[in-house]
């Protein structure tokens, strides 16, 4: 039930922001697309803990700013090799564990883990990682378990 | 007082935009650089991440009206949320396609 209240709320917010105009016909039509998509989602059985995450609501935007942090800093490094050359850069392919519990966590490490320039998720099955790199730095830095510790703090 | 809050804006804006022009270039420069698919990946991840959002942060300072700051806000989040969704595709279809990585090795051990 909550997660259908949030979702429909989203939607509605969603659709005032993105129209502008308040009259009753347009508000009307926003009502209705607003039914439609959330009678499609309930049949598709898409409305739950995974696509509306309200357990995680109160942590993300910590794990947001430190994970802004961590972009900015990764998207100087890899610039910094662009403009160094090719014999700056280590490419290594390797598998990092994933020890979250809940998938949804799992996917929010693989995700920031592709966000962050100059590291990619190429695959994630059970608990392990298959992740690209552009230098043996991020390798480091990825095992170090810095952002892991960060994303686990999701799921306490 | 209120030019004075203006100029600030938009000198902020104006640094904001040049920055995220420079490193929208650094992607695209690394994106002709860079050896393999995998690689080019990482410069791709440059423009999407920190150019379209230095640019687009650098907008919100120039609007005017309040629904063109949540917009831009929304276009900020949406690309954020689905670029590692694109990239991850791109590289998974990538590695089941076969295509292998070009990696490193030390010179110690060739």
């Amino acid at each position: 039930m909550r997660h259908s209240i949030s979702l429909s709320l989203l939607l509605a917010v969603f659709w005032l922001l993105n129209s502008g105009y308040y009259t009753p016909l347009l508000l009307f039509l926003g009502a209705v697309s607003v039914a439609l998509v959330m009678f499609i989602s309930h049949r598709m059985d898409m409305v739950d803990h995974e696509s509306q995450p309200l357990h995680l609501t109160l942590r993300i935007p910590g794990y947001w700013l430190w994970l802004l942090k961590a972009i900015i800093l990764a998207n100087v490094d890899v610039v910094y090799r662009i403009w160094r050359g090719n014999s700056s850069i280590s490419p290594t392919r390797f598998v990092l564990k994933a020890s979250q519990r809940t998938d949804i966590v799992k996917v929010i490490y693989a995700n920031s883990i592709t966000l962050t320039p100059g590291t990619v998720a190429i695959d994630l099955e059970g608990d392990t990682i298959t992740v690209h790199a552009l230098t043996r730095k991020a390798v480091e830095e990825l095992k170090s378990g810095v952002m892991e510790r960060r994303v686990n703090l999701l799921e306490l | 007082m209120e030019i004075m809050i203006d100029l600030l804006l938009n000198i902020g804006s104006g640094i904001l935009l040049i920055l995220g022009g420079f490193f929208c270039v650094s992607g695209g420069v690394g994106l002709l650089r860079f050896p393999d698919f995998y690689t080019r990946m990482h410069a791709a991840g440059v423009t999407d991440t920190l150019g379209a959002g230095l640019i687009l942060v650098g907008l919100m300072l120039q609007s005017t009206h309040l629904i063109v700051l949540l917009k831009l806000i929304l276009v900020l989040l949406f690309a954020l949320l689905t670029g590692p969704a694109a990239s991850h595709a791109l590289a998974k279809a990538a590695m089941h396609g076969n295509l292998k990585p070009l990696l490193y090795r030390d010179k110690s051990t060739r």
